[in-house]
């Protein structure tokens, strides 16, 4: 087995140093009844490379890759090209198999990209400190609703109709097994839903994402001054880290609590995970943070250094009474990130938005023209939604047949509703081009 | 003095080389230790890693929201970049490089062969939420791994979306939250037992959700007290969350038993799987009467830590909680591979969603290639490897250090400080020696039951001659605290790492999160003090 070092020789000579006859005296704790005569049965034995390979090979070749083929789907997670520089930064050894930096003195290298990244997110945001990382954008959207309920000491979470519905499902399911109220909005479907009147007294915060789910654009500073009047926090969701480098940030409307799903940034699409969390907030709220913390230091000769820092926070001190229960978080991805926007900078980042904005821009237009589909958006970023003559799920698939992957059906994440049934979320990113979007315009027209 | 004072080009006298140079060279490096600025202090307006196409003008369509000004984002060229992160690399220690013993993480080798696949193209590059006509193979894949999950740990049924052995907790523990609900008695129990030794999450996770812990002594063998656990049981406990084998690196020989009164009393038995590199293949947690068990793919099953991450936490469950597991999983029609998801109709009442999509695909794919690569024999061969590795070196330690039980241990072996009684030095110095012996520390201080615990995890990926010589150096170490005039030399380890002890109470006290221009205040700052 090429993993395993230990020669028969090296056991019998280990065995003879413990003063035990066989390795089952060893697992002499384990109750009988437990025991297994010999290896666990109907499980194959080891392969070498070259088997694994092909069977991955096979795997693979049931399924339709996006990089063969049009392809226009987001909704929440989005198909951008990552340089090469980047994959090859985050599979060195030195990155990839080292634990959580426990030891300062030798896992500088995870402390300072972690401190960068930390910086990014702020700056990204407009916010004033930001953690190490979640483990995507979903889980840290309900980090957040508990974070507000330990600020605000309130129980009641009004949920924007534009957050993604996976994203809502999990604040629902958080709120019902941990024990706090939830009033989750009718799906925002035209970007007009106003929340301002509902918040009250008792409201912990308001969630919304921006662009939403069905890819409006919108201002949320009056929402956050009647949340800051109510004593609420606002948390504003985007899903799309690459927005902004177009769009207002969070921060500048006067969010409490920005998360953001990172994966656009560095990280592939594969197939839903591991993606990366951004978690940012308001300096004043620091200490109610889940999650890891790099802060800066010196060390015993007075150079800087990084250290995981107000770790009191954190379920391996604090236990019972920690922020939260996360431990691992997503590290490599958060590596990933940073790498990819270091190479992107200022220039490359805004650039690579407008690109999207652009590509997107021409789709709706070419898509709108189509006789019977409507164009739902007045704004956008690199998503819309349009609504058609018919069903979206079977149209969906019609395009899958001929090798399209030409967006989401909404009925897919808000089954059984009848005013969704129709919608097509469609999504273009940089890497759309005339042989992406002709095919899928034709298509449409021709199964419509 | 006068030298380079722009800060892009800000190697001169090293940008975090600290007020004094001690190493006396005009860089501040040490030959393949290269200081290294932020890349906030590298920048040039201007440069740019990445070549992009000038964007179509088109109409903004961004409800007058468009974002003004600059982000302040640094430009830097691609080589800039490699070198940047390259150098920063070099200042990690890694499974790798050697011997990575921190106990309770099993550190062992991440075969590149689980990279390789997890890039494939048509499996690393799938939207999630494609038709489900068009990611038959992944959704196959996806069962594969569930069914070895199943059948390795003997249980029937598998939630595969948690993202880490946290969150796979919060799934079992809402599970049971759940089939108490089911049966009328969650407001009535309330109480979670977990023993003293137990990792932090699981209280964490048990008072989230509105549970009290209470916790659970041990015996004078590092086992659960069995008289004490059934005393504590009664019509107001929910569960007990127990590791086994436990955080002392021990069986829970009467963990049958254990489960029984656990049952008896109406209560469930959560297993933290933290620990199932020990056992696996060899023993089925199933068959000792467990109900719910998450498994940290990133440990047992190598997927790589990543410096904290990505992990992935599965959550195998018994046929009592089998009919509350989280939206989604993967369900075969005849030939043809669906997705349940939220509002599906399906038996059982689901605890709702705990992530976005159907969980970490890319642990997915680098945890069933390493099963593969092992096969049933090879993962037998694991565990017994593991706990080889672990009882050689507490059998050749015993005698100079301080183990914490008698017998044999399973994967890791767990020693307290009296060794160190009188010397001086601590747990701690003891460890920061061993960094600059070359080897990563083992886990310090943990589990808390134990006095200065050192909890070493070899795994089973270190060679014979590779333990000989890390208990070579523990052994020498062990004996130069001995002498009792060594504790000054320990306080000052490491001297060899990229840093010496960082100041950790500065950190919290003055938290400094992010870059800002002003951090360093002139008369600590290297570069405006070269410009002086």
């Amino acid at each position: 087995m090429r993993y395993l070092p230990l020669t028969d020789a090296d056991r019998r000579e280990m065995l003879s140093v413990i003063g035990a006859k066989s390795v089952d005296e060893l697992f002499r704790d384990v109750p009988t009844s437990a025991v297994l005569g010999a290896k666990i049965g109907g499980l194959p034995d080891h392969q070498g490379e070259l088997e694994v390979e092909r069977a991955f090979q096979a795997y693979a070749a049931k399924n339709l890759s996006p990089a063969t083929t049009p392809f226009f789907i987001g909704a929440g997670a989005y198909r951008h090209h990552v340089p090469s520089t980047v994959d090859y930064m985050i599979q060195r050894g030195e990155f990839l198999t080292s634990y959580t930096p426990y030891q300062p003195e030798i896992t500088q290298g995870t402390l300072q990209y972690l401190f960068e990244f930390q910086t990014q997110i702020t700056l990204l945001t407009g916010m004033e400190v930001a953690n190490a990382s979640m483990y995507d954008g979903s889980t840290g959207t309900a980090e957040a609703v508990l974070m507000a309920n330990r600020v605000t000491r309130r129980h009641k979470a009004l949920i924007s109709g534009g957050l993604h519905p996976q994203y809502r499902s999990i604040i629902e399911t958080t709120a019902k097994w941990e024990g706090f109220g939830a009033v989750i909005g009718r799906p925002d479907i035209d970007g007009l839903e106003d929340l301002i009147a509902a918040v009250d007294k008792d409201t912990s915060c308001v969630v919304v994402q921006n662009p939403s789910f069905f890819g409006h654009v919108r201002d949320f500073a009056k929402l956050a001054a009647a949340c800051h009047a109510a004593g609420a926090l606002l948390i504003v969701v985007v899903t799309e880290v690459v927005s902004l480098g177009l769009i207002k940030p969070p921060g500048e409307m006067g969010a409490d609590i920005v998360v953001c799903e990172g994966q656009s940034i560095g990280n592939g699409l594969g197939f839903g995970g591991p993606y990366v969390g951004l978690f940012a907030t308001r300096e004043k709220y620091m200490r109610q943070m889940p999650g890891r913390l790099v802060g800066e230091t010196v060390d015993a000769d007075g150079k800087r250094g990084f250290v995981l820092t107000l770790s009191t926070r954190e379920q391996h001190i604090r236990r019972e009474k920690a922020t939260s229960n996360i431990c691992t978080n997503a590290g490599l991805c958060a590596l990933a990130f940073t790498v990819h926007l270091t190479l992107l900078g200022e220039a490359g980042f805004k650039r690579l938005a407008e690109i999207n904005h652009a590509k997107a821009s021409e789709l709706a237009d070419r898509v709108a023209a189509i006789p019977g589909v409507k164009l739902l958006n007045d704004s956008f970023f690199n998503e819309f939604t349009v609504r058609l003559p018919k069903p979206a799920a079977p149209v969906v698939e019609a395009l899958a047949a001929k090798r399209i992957l030409g967006g989401l059906p909404v009925s897919r994440l808000i089954p059984n509703d009848p005013s969704v049934e129709n919608l097509l979320l469609l999504a273009a990113t940089e890497t759309a081009t005339e042989h992406g979007m002709g095919p899928l315009v034709a298509a449409l027209k021709e199964v419509l | 003095m006068v030298q380079s004072l722009d800060r892009s080009q800000g190697r001169a006298g090293g940008v975090a080389a600290g007020p004094t140079n001690t190493h006396g060279t005009f860089t501040g490096n040490r030959a393949l230790q290269i200081e290294e600025p932020l890349i906030f202090e590298m920048g040039q307006a201007g440069r740019c890693g990445v070549d992009l196409p000038e964007p179509p003008k088109v109409k903004d369509r961004l409800n007058g929201l468009r974002r003004a000004g600059e982000i302040g984002l640094p430009g830097l060229s691609e080589p800039q970049v490699v070198q940047h992160y390259t150098r920063l690399s070099q200042k990690n220690y890694a499974i790798d490089m050697g011997v990575y013993p921190l106990g309770s993480c099993t550190m062992k080798h991440n075969p590149r062969i689980n990279e390789k696949v997890a890039r494939f193209p048509g499996i690393g590059d799938l939207h999630p939420l494609q038709p489900v006509s068009t990611v038959q193979g992944a959704l196959e894949l996806i069962d594969r791994l569930a069914h070895w999950l199943k059948t390795l740990t003997g249980m029937p049924a598998v939630a595969m979306s948690p993202a880490a052995g946290a969150h796979g907790e919060m799934c079992g523990m809402m599970a049971i939250a759940a089939a108490l609900e089911a049966k009328g008695e969650r407001a009535q129990r309330k109480t979670v037992l977990a023993p003293e030794s137990a990792h932090g999450t699981n209280p964490a996770t048990a008072a989230a959700l509105g549970f009290t812990v209470k916790p659970i002594p041990a015996n004078e063998r590092g086992r659960v007290d069995l008289a004490a656990l059934k005393a504590a049981l009664g019509p107001d406990v929910a569960a007990i969350m127990l590791t086994n084998p436990n955080t002392c690196g021990l069986f829970e020989g009467e963990i049958v038993e254990i489960s029984k009164a656990v049952h008896a009393a109406g209560a469930y038995f959560y297993c933290d799987g933290a620990n199932f590199n020990a056992i696996v293949g060899r023993v089925r947690p199933g068959d000792l009467g467990i109900d719910c068990m998450h498994i940290n793919l990133h440990k047992t099953f190598s997927t790589p830590h990543g410096g904290g991450g990505p992990g992935a936490g599965p959550v195998v469950l018994s046929a009592a909680l089998a009919p509350y597991a989280p939206y989604p999983w993967i369900v075969k029609d005849g030939e043809k591979w669906r997705v349940a998801e939220d509002g599906a109709k399906v038996e059982g009442t689901p605890l709702g969603r705990l992530k976005a999509f159907h969980g970490q695909m890319g642990m997915f794919t680098r945890a069933l290639a390493y099963i593969m690569s092992h096969g049933a024999d090879g993962l037998k061969q694991v565990a017994e490897d593991a706990v080889l590795n672990a009882n050689y070196v507490m059998a050749a330690l015993k005698d100079v250090m301080s183990p914490a039980f008698e017998g044999p241990c399973m994967h890791e072996a767990l020693f307290d400080d009296s060794f160190l009684k009188d010397t001086g030095v601590s747990t701690l110095d003891f460890a920061k020696a061993m960094i600059d012996e070359g080897y990563h520390p083992m886990t310090m201080y943990f589990p808390l039951v134990v006095h200065g615990a050192m909890l070493i995890e070899p795994t089973e990926s270190v060679a014979k001659e590779d333990l000989d010589q890390f208990i070579g150096a523990l052994r020498s170490l062990a004996a130069r605290a001995k002498t009792g005039t060594a504790a000054e030399a320990f306080k000052a380890a490491p001297l060899y790492a990229p840093r010496r002890r960082l100041d950790e109470t500065l950190a919290a006290r003055k938290p400094i999160l992010r870059w800002r221009p002003s951090n360093n205040p002139p008369e600590t700052d290297p570069v405006k003090q070269a410009a002086e």
